[in-house]
């Protein structure tokens, strides 16, 4: 099986090295593919040092274009299983193994690692966890099934799906948007416990009045994403 | 004719002449054309003709007949940008694919040239 792993950066230059060679590490026989989304610092030339394959886009599109980028790269190189790994550090390729198991045994179209099942409890800002709460209610209603980290952005794909985020792939709000319409595509949705780090170098604050308007914003393109027309499988 | 019909008609006869004239130099596409002339035609008419502002005024209830310029006006307005907002998003999903694109081959380039990471 050919697996392809999509790792999306921001001006990771302080990350990306450190996660390149943890992936190499655990899963050396996948490729590894960094979308560079338009960092103004040496991100790029780091990746190319650790030999990783480097797509740039010559300016910044948002995670959900970047990560579509790599999905029509895994298209047309015909992988059979694509994994998404963020650039910042806070996923950990020791769980890489758990996320893909599902997707290599046929038993799930999509799995994502999920920090609220059962492995303990995942440190993180109090407005941040509760968004994470109340969006899980909310997509767990829309789509008939139990969500508990709608927001992780640590999955694996099959080719289907690769398939399908090819043709398309939200923009704004990818990971909780892309369960209602891969629910509505008919794909089998399965969540994995996963452990994270905390981000490795830099930060990425969250004030209550943020994390407000955040879910505000989601719920309203969920909720679209539920009447909206979806290109079919 | 009233001085402030005059004055009406002739702002919409300038705002249609703008628009003929910048279609006619290409510095306006006929398909972004057609809703300004449209508009600007029924503008004119209503701003010219007082029997017609004052008739469709009394059929959908209006009081005071030049209120139903201020209300035509703010439609088209609306109905323009709506439409301006549908094309500002195909043509930044286009810009996105285009990019992708640009991106996935800059990386096909590189390979075939033997300068590939992997």
């Amino acid at each position: 099986m050919k697996i392809l792993i999509i790792i999306p950066a921001l001006n990771e230059e302080l990350n990306i090295g450190g996660v390149i060679d943890d992936l190499k590490a655990y899963v050396p026989e996948a490729n590894l593919l960094v979308v560079n989304d338009g960092s103004t610092d040496s991100t790029a030339e780091i990746a190319y040092s650790y030999r990783a394959t480097v797509i740039n886009l010559p300016f910044n599109l948002g995670i959900g274009a970047a990560m579509q980028a790599g999905f029509k790269y895994a298209e047309r190189n015909g992988y059979d299983i694509a994994v998404q790994f963020d650039g910042d550090g806070q996923h950990r390729a020791d769980q890489l193994q758990d996320i893909l198991n599902p997707i290599i045994d046929g038993n799930a179209d999509i799995t994502i690692g999920s920090r609220f099942i059962n492995k303990g409890l995942y440190d993180a800002e109090l407005p941040r966890l509760v968004g994470i709460r109340i969006l899980s209610r909310i997509i767990s209603i829309f789509i008939g099934q139990k969500i508990t980290d709608p927001t992780s952005g640590f999955r694996a794909v099959n080719r289907k799906v690769i398939e399908f985020y090819s043709r398309y792939y939200p923009d704004d709000y990818p990971e909780p948007e892309a369960l209602v319409l891969l629910h509505r595509a008919g794909f089998r949705i399965h969540e994995v416990p996963t452990l994270m780090r905390k981000r490795l170098m830099g930060n990425s604050s969250i004030t209550i009045v943020k994390a407000i308007y955040y879910m505000i914003k989601v719920i309203l393109a969920i909720t679209i994403d539920i009447i909206k027309k979806v290109p079919g499988r | 004719m009233e001085l402030i019909t005059l004055f009406a008609t002739i702002i919409n006869i300038i705002i249609f002449i703008t628009v003929v004239e910048l279609t006619r130099r290409n510095r306006l596409k006929e398909r972004y054309s057609l809703l300004w002339l449209f508009s600007s035609l029924v503008m004119i008419w209503f701003s010219a003709s007082r029997e017609s502002l004052h008739l469709l005024s009394r059929v959908i209830g209006i009081q005071y007949p030049p209120s139903l310029i201020f209300l035509l006006g703010f439609l088209f307005l609306i109905i323009i940008n709506i439409h301006f907002s549908t094309i500002i998003s195909e043509l930044s999903d286009q810009n996105k694919t285009l990019t992708q694109e640009i991106a996935l081959l800059h990386e096909t380039v590189k390979i075939r040239r033997g300068e590939g990471g992997k």
